[in-house]
């Protein structure tokens, strides 16, 4: 079955769905529009079979930052920026090409173990363009960025080398063609974001932080791992482009399919910090700022979601699994959203929004748009890497991270005001930010979906956004500054972390040009459905939301004091403040799953078994004792044992005699 | 089955043991002399097995490089030393441990000279296990791997080790009893004439009764279910480990663990077949609870050594698991997860002992802020905590990957069980790894000394092997094929 040699590229007419390859490694390269002559297309179709070079690039700037970087001083984080820099270059020219209608499939042989053959390979399609060049795009400025923020920390190379090394994983996942080379990535990914959350790690806060996430993210990841156990035990495959059709012509029933689809989901809802397993994410804000920018908001938690959109064929033939998708999506929409309305900490209110976004696009998916879910993957990637981005500008000047010690910093930091507020408004959903356009594609699925809830959950967190964002907007640039330390310690940030702010701000405004095109290159024969004037509906929301903000924080404290005092305020507000009890739920199911049993079997093994072992030892001893009681030395007292049993050795004879 | 031919296997087998006379005569105080004679004759099995690799034969099935005289006519006992693809591999890493470990033992300063003496003739006994194709023969070698354990750890071991080298002798001791009585049983059952192990399956399966032939399963898979060691028969392991000396730990966890499960795959499944079949779904199950008692056990120590000891555990349990599938994929998976467990145990043994050494604790309580105090050994142990929990481009993931992949299509319910002792397998590495190299620097382990270049000769081999399975697992899997579909067909025949 393997026998195909490495990259056999053969031109042919493109089909418009992903052709889907028969088992094993075949490599079908398609590319360029059928009415163009072959050898000319030739050349132009290399482009795309160096699709696995561009993670090899970062993988590349990771070993440069291992072997090099403690010589190169601030200079190693060039490494990565270089690698990434041509890794955008490349990609822009793939999407180019996907554009005009070219892919890749290739695979060459891996491994062949006890009869089975699992090939390695990447692929390269729209999707897969559009993602590469916005992971590079947005990685290569965090790194630029993070060459001012993380300037004199201790382990300067180490942060680039993790983040490299990050970049690298994301890249592969996105490329990989099976779920080996795909798992894989996602779980260097995971590595990657646990030792970033840890890259403080004298505060062992930090090191909790980073040790739950990587635990409630294996909860997912195990999910996943039946899940492609699942599929490989039923086709024999881990291709992505050949499962679908293999499980389908399976005829399999709608039970199997649907157990499949959600044990595939699981691995994304704990990536993607989805409603339960969301609780990693908050405290994963423990990492350095640039990190929760690239790592817990643009690129790795959305890896569920490009998961989710990989396998989409799978999902299709689950109805019920869809379902799930789209419910856990509303809910994760919603709770954190009101959530964040209530939180101090303004990184711990954009990881609250994030869940939420990430919410929105698994929404989108549940209820079949698919580019939907994408195109606000892609808008969100850009607006909340701004966003916490500039955050991170606030916190590196305000020494703070708490937004009761900041107000006023509009004067201090122009840039980082405006290019936050640019962020806020894409966040809110405020045309003609890109935001706007993302979730209105989504919202608008969800309301001809047969599940209205899911809608409303959608637009009501919708209100939500609006709000937080605008009580965030407020309580740390505008108003009077709360702590004179922080506003006379208050600065703009250097050059080096303000152009990337500005850099991203335009995708985050601008992004929604590119809608049409987008839903045009991803989803060729998809149509976004007329709903009419409920197309205005979340925006009603969402300017509901900025009034009722305004009117608050910009009341005197008094007021929102009393506010809390109102029983019907105060409920849920308690009940936010406690983030819906979910951690105190997860402590729980620590205690019950985890550590209860572990220090039950410690005592059991201790006591019990090795108990055991030590009693045999004592009762050998004892019989031991007793013999030696025997031997007493007494010729009499031998003579008489003899005697007993010559006795009782005939007595069993005579019984045996008898009984034959 | 050819026969003569240069006797690579017994002088392979062999020249530790003469290893070991060398090193009794010299005088005791020359200890950089013993020192380097001893790790001379134990890169002679190394360089053999590597040259072998190159002549062997990877798609033949059976035997090669045999070597088969009578020993004891009398009883029908031979010298039969032959290997396959599983021998071949297990040679290998006991091969590479066996120096590794030798290099981690220039640190021993007293009896220099009893030691290595000790510690050659155990080697001849490992690399003869692997090696011996007779029932006798095998029990022999086992047996010689005995001797030289006990006084290792009682004489060089902890304060503890009075109570450790007797507790685990007694217990493998007991083992190997049982297994001498299942193979004489069937010596006489079958009338076999042989104690040869490819001669006896068609006897067995013609004169022993299904009944029968599970009792004898019974009682040898116990034998080597001590030495794996399988849960309940584990408690030996971890006090051997916590008192043995640092190289010594690395080879009770690298290599002897692994005559466990090399034992089944030898002679149990291969000699009943039918008996395994049958016990398959509780083989399973008996991994299944390996791995998460062997977890939530780890996840509950103190002591850094102990930790790990109980890591092995429940990394027995994939072996158990694979096997329990008697798939070629389960087999090889198998296998593969033992060499990758010799691989990263010996790295997380070494270490304990590059911490031990500088501290003088294993309190894990006591232990902290270790990537600040020493950035590499850090780094390191993260490395093989990784490798430990199954991270992806290390090797311990391939193994348990397919191995589970081979479960899913067997026993589908016991792999939904696995992936909870995953999560479990992932917490107690990450509770290790927040408790020795993250938090804050502590005031006492300010001034450590950096890793030695001795240290780092012992770890660089072992770190690239487990990236170089991880990435490229085809160099140990082409190896391992060939004799997992054998064993399999063997038991499709029985």
């Amino acid at each position: 079955m393997l026998n195909t040699p490495p990259c056999v590229g053969s031109c042919s007419e493109f089909p418009r769905l992903p052709r889907a390859g028969r088992r094993g490694a075949d490599a079908s390269t398609v590319c360029a529009p059928a009415a163009a002559p072959l050898g000319a297309e030739k050349a132009v179709t290399c482009l795309l079979s160096l699709g696995w070079l561009v993670p090899l690039l970062a993988l590349l700037g990771y070993v440069g930052h291992v072997f090099l970087g403690q010589r190169a001083k601030q200079w190693s984080a060039l490494f990565g920026i270089v690698a990434l820099a041509l890794g955008f270059a490349l990609s822009v020219g793939m999407l180019a090409q996907t554009i005009g209608g070219a892919s890749i499939d290739v695979s060459v042989p891996w491994l062949s173990m006890g009869g089975i053959n699992v090939p390695m390979g990447f692929s390269i399609g729209p999707l897969q363009a559009v993602m590469l060049t916005m992971v590079t795009f947005v990685s290569c400025f965090i790194e630029i960025y993070s060459m001012g923020y993380m300037k004199g920390d201790i382990r300067y190379n180490r942060f680039f080398a993790n983040v490299t090394l990050f970049v690298a994983g994301m890249l592969t996942a996105v490329v990989a063609n099976n779920f080996i080379l795909f798992f894989a990535a996602w779980e260097i990914m995971g590595l990657c974001s646990y030792l970033l959350i840890g890259h403080w790690f004298e505060d062992p806060a930090n090191g909790r932080a980073a040790t739950k996430a990587f635990l409630v993210t294996r909860i997912g990841d195990v999910g996943l791992l039946l899940g492609i156990w699942w599929c490989f035990t039923l086709t024999h495959t881990f291709q992505f482009a050949a499962l679908p059709g293999d499980l389908a012509a399976l005829h399999l029933p709608a039970a199997t399919l649907n157990a499949i689809a959600l044990l595939i989901f699981l691995g994304a809802v704990g990536k993607s910090a989805q409603v339960p397993l969301q609780i990693w994410l908050p405290d994963a804000m423990a990492g350095p700022t640039p990190i929760s920018a690239l790592i817990h908001a643009a690129t790795m938690v959305a890896a569920g979601v490009y998961l989710v959109a990989r396998t989409y064929p799978i999902f299709q033939m689950a109805p019920s699994a869809l379902f799930w998708v789209g419910l856990v999506g509303a809910v994760s929409a919603f709770i954190p959203a009101t959530i964040a309305c209530v939180q101090t900490d303004i990184k711990k209110v954009l990881a609250y929004s994030t869940i939420s976004q990430l919410g929105y696009m698994m929404l989108g998916l549940g209820v079949g748009a698919m580019e939907a879910g994408i195109f606000h993957l892609l808008t969100h990637a850009f607006f909340k890497a701004l966003l916490f981005l500039a955050a991170g500008s606030v916190i590196h000047a305000a020494g703070t991270q708490n937004m009761h010690e900041m107000g006023g910093l509009w004067k201090k930091q122009r840039w980082t005001a405006a290019t936050f507020i640019i962020g806020s408004l894409a966040l809110a959903a405020i045309p003609p930010m890109s935001g706007f356009f993302s979730k209105d594609a989504i919202l608008a699925a969800a309301y001809v979906s047969p599940d209205p809830v899911f809608y409303w959950l959608g637009t009501v967190a919708a209100g939500l956004t609006a709000y937080y964002m605008t009580r965030v907007v407020l309580m740390t640039f505008f108003g009077s500054p709360r702590s004179e330390h922080v506003y006379e310690h208050a600065h703009e940030s250097p050059a080096v972390m303000v152009v990337p702010l500005v850099v991203l701000a335009v995708p985050a405004a601008a992004l929604g040009l590119a809608a049409g095109f987008l839903r045009h290159l991803l989803a060729p024969g998809y149509i976004k459905p007329d709903v009419g004037l409920i197309e205005f509906v979340p925006l009603l929301f969402a300017i509901a939301g900025f009034l009722w903000a305004y009117a608050l924080y910009t009341a005197p404290l008094a007021r929102r004091a009393a506010l809390l005092r109102s029983p019907l305020i105060a409920a849920p507000y308690t009940l936010f403040k406690q983030l819906w009890f979910f951690d105190h739920a997860g402590s729980v199911v620590t205690y019950v799953l985890g550590l209860g049993p572990s220090f039950v079997i410690g005592a059991f093994d201790r006591y019990v078994v090795d108990g055991l072992v030590n009693a045999c030892g004592s009762l050998c001893l004892w019989l031991g004792r007793m013999c030696r009681r025997l031997s007493v030395g007494n010729a009499q007292a031998y003579m008489l044992t003899i005697a007993v049993a010559v006795v009782i050795g005939l007595v069993a004879l005579q019984f045996q005699a008898m009984g034959g | 089955m050819a026969t003569g031919g240069f006797p690579l296997l017994t002088v392979l087998t062999f020249v530790p043991a003469l290893g070991a006379v060398a090193v009794a005569l010299l005088p005791g105080e020359a200890k950089r002399a013993i020192r380097g004679v001893a790790t001379g004759a134990l890169a002679v099995p190394l360089l053999i097995v590597v040259g072998m690799l190159f002549a062997f034969r990877y798609g033949q099935a059976g035997l090669q490089f045999v070597q088969r005289v009578d020993w004891i006519p009398a009883w029908h006992v031979q010298y039969f030393l032959g290997i396959d693809g599983l021998s071949l591999v297990m040679l290998l890493l006991s091969a590479l441990i066996g120096v590794l470990a030798a290099i981690a033992s220039y640190s021993i300063d007293q009896r220099v000279k009893e030691y290595f003496v000790w510690f050659l003739i155990l080697q001849t006994g490992i690399l003869g296990v692997f090696c011996a194709q007779d029932l006798i023969l095998f029990i022999f070698f086992f047996d010689i791997v005995l001797l030289p354990m006990y006084f290792l750890i009682a004489i060089w071991g902890g304060p503890r080790r009075e109570y450790a080298a007797p507790t685990s002798q007694i217990y493998t001791f007991t083992g190997s009893v049982l297994m001498l009585v299942a193979f004489l049983a069937i010596y006489f059952l079958t009338g076999a004439q042989s104690f040869a192990i490819p001669d006896l399956p068609a006897l067995i399966s013609q004169h022993i009764g299904h009944g029968v032939q599970l009792l004898l399963f019974a009682v040898i898979f116990v034998g080597f279910a001590i030495k794996l060691p399988v849960v309940p028969f584990h408690t030996w392991l971890p006090d051997a480990h916590v008192e043995a000396p640092t190289p010594i730990s690395v080879i009770l966890a690298a290599v002897l663990l692994k005559i466990g499960g090399y034992g089944l795959l030898r002679i149990a499944e291969p000699l009943l077949p039918v008996a395994a079949h049958t016990l398959a779904p509780l083989l399973g199950v008996m991994g299944v609870v390996n791995i998460i008692y062997g977890a939530l056990a780890a996840m509950s120590q103190h002591d850094f050594k102990k930790l790990v000891a109980y890591s092995s555990v429940s990394h027995m349990g994939f072996v158990l698991l694979g096997i329990a599938v008697a798939t070629p994929l389960g087999i090889a998976g198998a296998i593969f997860v033992m060499v990758s467990h010799g691989l990263i145990s010996a790295m997380l043994f070494l270490m304990v002992g590059v911490f031990y050494d500088r501290t003088h604790t294993r309190e894990l309580s006591r232990l902290g802020g270790m990537y600040r105090t020493l950035p590499l050994a850090g780094t390191i142990l993260a490395f093989a905590a990784l490798g430990n929990l199954g991270l992806p481009a290390l090797s311990g993931f391939i193994g348990e990957f397919f191995t589970l992949t081979g479960v899913f299509g067997s026993f589908r319910v016991l792999a939904f069980w696995t992936v909870v002792g995953l999560v479990l397998v992932a917490a107690f590495n990450l509770m290790l790894m927040q408790r020795v190299v993250m938090g804050p620097v502590r005031p006492e382990w300010k001034e450590l000394a950096p890793m030695s270049a001795r240290e780092l000769v012992t770890l660089v081999p072992l770190m690239g092997g487990i990236l170089l399975l991880g990435t490229v697992p085809a160099v140990l899997v082409n190896v391992i094929n060939t004799p997992a579909a054998q064993i399999v067909a063997r038991l499709g025949g029985g």
